[in-house]
């Protein structure tokens, strides 16, 4: 037999393929593809949210009412008791000649459905629109809040849909609880500008108001950001919202108190100057997620599309703020439904402990592998080691997470692994006993073993795609590294050690010593 | 070195109904303790609230319940030492899904007076995703089954694929058992720790059965019981071994894995040694209870054999072009 047989090149190949994959991994080197730790290993936070896909169809009502009103105003079109009931639009029109007019410019908004009886007109979104609607939030959500955490500078954030409604955020290496929580508030703030008119008809008895009286006018109370015992009454329907909102910056007003400077875009911008030209003398309030920061009284038409808000805050409270502006609102609010924060003195630990076990399990196993079955026990456990070295290699290439469950696999792997040597193993001196030729035992015993190793293997893999497919975050780790823990078993196992014999064959039959080679007599 | 020396060829199946026997009480007592004490589930499946904590000092566990049980929203606590002094465990049943108002901000509040701490780690999980999870590893446990059902019966034959699952729930019914007895609280990696118990003890099984299919297959012996006991023998060894391979990792993991992977290592060191007694007593005599007849697996191989002959030989035919 050829010392170098194709067995031997294969494994020798995977054995430095392990090696040359897997070093910036072990050595943790700035360069090459590596292993990263799971947020359970190197501390940070976890969430899972819930869009609240139902406040989305509410503010896409919301702002198609908005622009029904701006239209009816531009166009001079005499509309009354213009309000939102459950999702829908009602209004009815004083002059019937105008109608055609308001019907026209509400086809062109797609998704609506309109009905109309005699002068009152009813708007609502189809079934199918909602659902775009819906899902489109989720999306949005998705975009605003990974430009949030872009802009908010957290190394690698990573922000997922799962699902219809949910979407996974995870930040790994969160130092402390302020991080943490100024990375919560950031991801919850709606950051939803709207920009109201006050009325000033009945701005007065905002304090003896009910809400639901307040809501017959088609008006609503809020409270003032500062003083909640503040009130005032706005129009239910807003001037402007934060979608046209292109800019927002942080500023200083002459007593050095931080405000934030907005830019709308151009239809905010005529839309803005329109309102405030023809409501010289009134209140414009400024109103950022239901709460009213100032409301500052209209002296002239303010063309160029940019306002400010002003209203006490802490220089880091304006930052956020106008971050939040900036990458959009969210366009409907979410809520937490999972959320696991580790930190990283935890996950130093986890790590200490899992590898001290993962150490001692291996050296044990080691051990006794070359005490029971001498060289063959040898052989045996340089597979062992390239196995771990192809499972490291194979994740860092995959840029796979370790986490916890995951390094279990690892450490189980160990275990497991060696069982494929051992079946050939003691195959090899169930022949040998038999009286067979060494040369001839190690053939039989590999392909004897072969049969059961494949079918054992399958199996297992096939419960492990399973759990990929079925299990979340850590159980699918688990299961990455339990399968690709068997295939690189069956690589340096099955072909690799039986390449090893082939080449030591020569040496081994002139020796004929099987107590040293394979421990039995 | 040699565990089994001897080449003698021990008699399983003679002694297989008190095995059996022995099964069937630990099967139906880990039912009763499923059924009446059933499982702790932890947060993961049942939603709710942990928070870790660990102190510079000793945990002054009583101060803790002291100042928790003034707060009405935190009155349910429960309070548990975890792995070291310094640390404790604070559980609650209720989740925020609150964003911007944080847990561990009011608990970090209400501790204060205890001593100096440092909060290491909060889980929070809603009812919902408690609920989807317990679904999503329900389902997964299922369809593992199914496969496992008709990979081996399709490699096999429907007895041992009957006999091998049959196996399978025997063993992880029986560390179930043993997590509802010591009140293991069962989260995600204890139902990870669950499915590699399946695949762990489908291998041994299967390893066994692929000695008692080859057995059929080579011996001239018709009796199920003898080549059983046979193939049984011939893989002991291995079957020890691997065992304590993995035992041995195992018991490490267990012993010096931290608190965090305890759950998990001790469902694997149960269910290995579960594992290892149904592989060697229990699996074979499944397939021997469900009356598995050596002489319809040979007519039906030789079946088969003959197929596969007559193809070849068509074969054969069409490439001479001599039909």
């Amino acid at each position: 037999m050829k010392i170098l047989n194709y067995r031997l090149v294969i494994f020798i190949l995977s054995i430095i393929f392990g090696i040359v994959f897997s070093l910036p991994s072990f050595m943790q080197t700035d360069t090459g593809k590596k292993i990263s730790l799971g947020l359970d290993l190197q501390g940070g936070l976890h969430m899972l949210l819930g869009v609240q896909t139902n406040e989305a169809v509410t503010s896409k009502i919301k702002s198609i009412a908005t622009s029904i009103k701006y239209f009816a105003d531009d166009e001079d079109l005499l509309l009354e008791d213009l309000s939102i009931d459950n999702d829908t639009i009602t209004f009815s029109m004083l002059d019937k000649d105008e109608l055609p007019k308001i019907e026209k410019s509400l086809e062109q908004i797609s998704g609506l459905k309109i009905s109309v009886d005699g002068l009152n007109v009813t708007v609502s979104l189809t079934d199918k629109e909602i659902e775009r609607t819906k899902d489109l939030s989720v999306s949005q959500a998705v975009e605003t809040i990974r430009n949030r955490l872009d802009q908010f500078g957290l190394a690698e954030p990573t922000v997922i849909r799962q699902g219809k409604t949910d979407i996974v955020v995870q930040l790994p290496g969160i130092k402390s609880q302020e991080d943490e929580k100024s990375a919560r508030e950031l991801i919850s703030k709606p950051a939803n500008l709207e920009l109201m008119a006050v009325d000033e008809e009945r701005a007065d008895r905002v304090y003896t108001m009910s809400e639901a009286q307040a809501a017959e006018y088609g008006d609503l109370i809020l409270e003032d950001t500062n003083d909640s015992n503040r009130l005032y009454l706005v129009k239910e329907i807003p001037i402007l919202n934060g979608e046209q909102v292109i800019d927002a910056k942080v500023a200083f007003d002459k007593s050095n108190q931080p405000i934030i400077n907005f830019t709308l875009n151009s239809s905010g911008a005529r839309i803005f100057g329109d309102f405030t030209a023809k409501n010289v003398g009134k209140r414009l309030a400024v109103v950022l997620d239901g709460k009213v920061y100032s409301a500052p009284s209209i002296r002239e038409r303010i063309g160029g599309g940019s306002g400010q808000i002003s209203g006490g805050f802490t220089v880091q409270e304006a930052g956020n703020v106008a971050i939040a502006l900036r990458s959009g609102a969210l366009p409907a609010s979410v809520k937490l439904l999972e959320k696991r924060s580790v930190g990283p003195s935890l996950g130093a630990d986890s790590i200490e402990a899992s590898m001290m076990a993962l150490i001692l399990g291996f050296a044990l196993v080691v051990v006794f592998m070359v005490v029971y079955y001498r060289r063959a026990g040898v052989i045996a456990n340089i597979a062992l080691v390239t196995n771990i070295f192809i499972i490291v290699a194979v994740m860092a290439m995959f840029g796979a997470t370790l986490t916890l469950p995951g390094m279990a696999g690892i450490v189980l792997t160990v275990g497991m692994a060696v069982d494929a040597n051992v079946i050939i193993t003691e195959r090899i001196r169930e022949l040998l006993k038999q009286g067979m030729s060494i040369p001839k035992a190690v053939e039989d015993g590999y392909s004897n073993a072969m049969r059961a190793i494949l079918d054992a293997n399958i199996t297992t893999i096939l419960a492990a795609v399973i759990l990929y497919a079925y299990g979340t975050g850590p159980i699918k780790g688990f299961a990455v590294t339990i399968s690709i823990g068997i295939l690189a078993s069956m690589l340096t196992a099955i072909l690799g050690t039986h390449g090893i014999y082939d080449a030591l064959m020569p040496k081994i039959s002139k020796d004929k010593n099987t107590k040293k080679w394979f421990g039995v007599n | 070195m040699e565990i089994f020396k001897s080449t003698k060829i021990y008699n399983f199946m003679g002694s297989r109904l008190p095995f059996l026997g022995l099964s069937s009480i630990l099967f139906i007592a880990s039912i009763v303790l499923l059924v009446t004490k059933g499982l702790n589930f932890g947060i993961d499946f049942a939603g709710g609230t942990i928070v870790q904590v660990k102190y510079e000092q000793k945990a002054p566990i009583s101060d803790i319940r002291e100042v928790l049980k003034k707060k009405p929203a935190y009155s349910n606590a429960i309070i548990s030492k975890f792995g070291s002094d310094e640390e404790v465990v604070i559980r609650l049943s209720g989740s925020s899904s609150d964003l911007s108002t944080d847990i561990s901000d009011k608990i970090t509040k209400v501790l204060a007076p205890t001593g100096k701490f440092e909060i290491r780690r909060v889980d929070i999980v809603g009812p919902k995703v408690g609920g989807e999870l317990r679904e999503k590893g329900i389902m997964a446990l299922t369809l593992s089954i199914l496969v496992i059902l008709v990979y081996v019966s399709f490699r096999f034959e429907w007895r041992f694929a009957i006999a091998s699952i049959l196996a399978l729930i025997h063993d992880i019914t029986i560390a179930m058992g043993a997590i509802s007895l010591f009140s293991v609280e069962v989260n995600l990696d204890i139902l990870a720790a669950l499915l590699t118990l399946l695949g762990y003890s489908l291998n041994d099984t299967i390893i066994v059965f692929d000695r008692i299919r080859e057995g059929i297959q080579t011996s001239k012996e018709t009796l199920i019981e003898k080549i059983v006991n046979e193939s049984v023998t011939k893989t002991l060894s291995r079957t020890t071994l691997t065992s304590l391979t993995t035992f041995f990792v195992v018991v490490t993991l267990f012993a010096f894995g931290g608190e965090i992977i305890h759950g998990f290592a001790f469902t694997l060191v149960v269910g290995i040694i579960v594992g290892t007694y149904s592989s060697i007593f229990i699996a074979a005599s499944f397939l021997v209870q469900l009356k598995f007849s050596i002489t319809s697996f040979r007519a039906k191989e030789a079946e088969k054999v003959k197929r596969q002959k007559e193809k070849e030989r068509m074969r054969a035919m069409y490439e001479k072009g001599t039909v």
